[in-house]
Parts: structure tokens; sequence; C-alpha cells
């Protein structure tokens, strides 16, 4: 019964494994890269780690495993969080099908501080209107984060 | 190197599958290491190697049967942290992609 369920947590951990390497090759820009990388391949260590804590079936392999699980967890959003701003500062190239760059225009590079969208508004409407892409729903003017 | 274990014969057929789909996995994300046509991208590649070795290591552990390789694991995931984070602060500091 619990080869089973080893089994199918590990079959789990394989799939978000290759997902996460299909991804990082398929993928347009550095932030979807990330976001890929990151996601799949935090939750699939964390599968794999929870079918070999259950296959060992000792107190003292599943404390490493949970530690393992509980580290991934804890440092990869962390880790992701650095890498993308470090390349957004930097000007890493987004995708051209990009439809939403909330930060353009409104990070202040020399100090590292940011606007509200209320503050850039205030200041000045023509600016914005035209920075802002001409999807639709993308009513511009309108504050798009609350 | 496959030893004789006393694994069952599909826990034996998973975990061959598991360390195939594991290189595969590695070999994807070294071609971006390669690749990448920025140094954030190739961050990003370094860190889900060391998230597919960790996998790697604790799918090994069982094949031989050695609990010991979960603390190896452990203390590549910790180095591999520090690593992005002076990857990310020096990324930001040279100011260039």
């Amino acid at each position: 019964m619990s080869e089973i369920i080893i089994i199918i947590l590990m079959a789990i951990g394989g799939a978000l494994m290759l997902l996460a390497g299909v991804g990082i090759v398929r993928m347009p820009d550095l932030f979807t890269r990330m976001h890929v990388a990151t996601k799949s391949a935090t939750l699939g260590v964390g599968c794999v780690m929870t079918a070999v804590a259950i296959y060992f079936g000792d107190v003292g392999v599943a404390t490493r495993a949970l530690l393992v699980i509980l580290f991934f967890f804890l440092t990869a959003p962390v880790g992701a969080h650095l890498i993308g701003r470090a390349g957004y500062i930097v000007g890493t190239p987004l995708w051209h099908g990009t439809k939403w760059d909330e930060l353009d225009n409104m990070y202040d590079h020399a100090n590292h501080t940011l606007d509200s969208p209320a503050s850039v508004k205030s200041r000045d409407p023509a600016t914005q209107s035209t920075t802002t892409h001409q999807a639709d729903g993308d009513s511009a003017g309108e504050s798009p984060v609350d | 190197m496959m030893v004789d274990t006393n694994l069952s014969s599909a826990m034996e057929i998973t975990v061959n599958v598991m360390l195939l789909i594991f290189v595969v996995s590695l070999f994807l994300a070294f071609f971006r290491l390669f690749r990448g046509p920025s140094l954030p991208d190739r961050v990003v590649a370094l860190d889900l190697i060391a998230a597919i070795v960790v996998a790697l290591f604790a799918v090994y552990s069982v094949v031989v049967d050695q609990p010991v390789f979960i603390d190896a694991a452990i203390v590549l995931a910790l180095i591999i942290f520090l690593g992005t984070v002076a990857f990310a602060r020096y990324t930001e500091r040279r100011g260039r992609p």
C-alpha cells in the first residue's frame, strides 16, 4: 500500500521536474523562466522528498526530508525574488508580448524608490497614458492595483 | 551503477525512470545555462540544476538504500541558496545584464 503512494508521489515529482526543465528552455524571457523553474521545481522536490521519507519509514530520515522541504519552500521564493529584482533593475528585456509592466516609469533607479500609481496620475497624466499599452481592458489612468 | 537491492520490480522501474527524467531535465537546464542571453538567466538555470540534483540525491538514496545522501541534499540546498543571493547582489551592483 505504501509502495503505491511512493510510486505516485515520485511520478508527480518527476513530472514536475521535467516540466521545469522544458519550461526553462521554452519560456521567452527571464521572468517567465524564473516563474516556471521556481514553482515546479520546489513542488517537485517536495513530492520526491515526501516519497523518500515514506520509503525509509524512519523518524530521523523523515525529519531530514522535512527539513529539506521546509528549506526549499522558504528559500526558493526569496532567491527568485532577489534574482527577479536584480534582473529588472539591470534592465533585462521583457518579452515582446508583455501586456503589463507596472513598474514602468515608476521605479527610480537612482534612489531605488517606487512611486505609487496615484502620485504619478496626479503629477502628470499625459506621460502615463503614453507609456501604458493600448491593449483592451487596459484603461490608462485607472489605478491598476488596489 | 545499479547495485543489488531489495526493491520490488515496480519500485525498481519507477526509480530507474525517475533517474532518467532527472537526467533529461538536467540536460535541459544545462542548455539554458550555456545559451542564456543574460546573467540572471544563467543564475536561474543554476538554481534549477541544484533543485534537480537534490531530487536526484533523494532518489539515489532509495536506489542504494542509504539515507545518508539526504544529508548531502540538505548541504547542497543551503549552499546554492547563498550562491543565488550573492549572484543577485553582485548582478545588481554591476548594473548591466
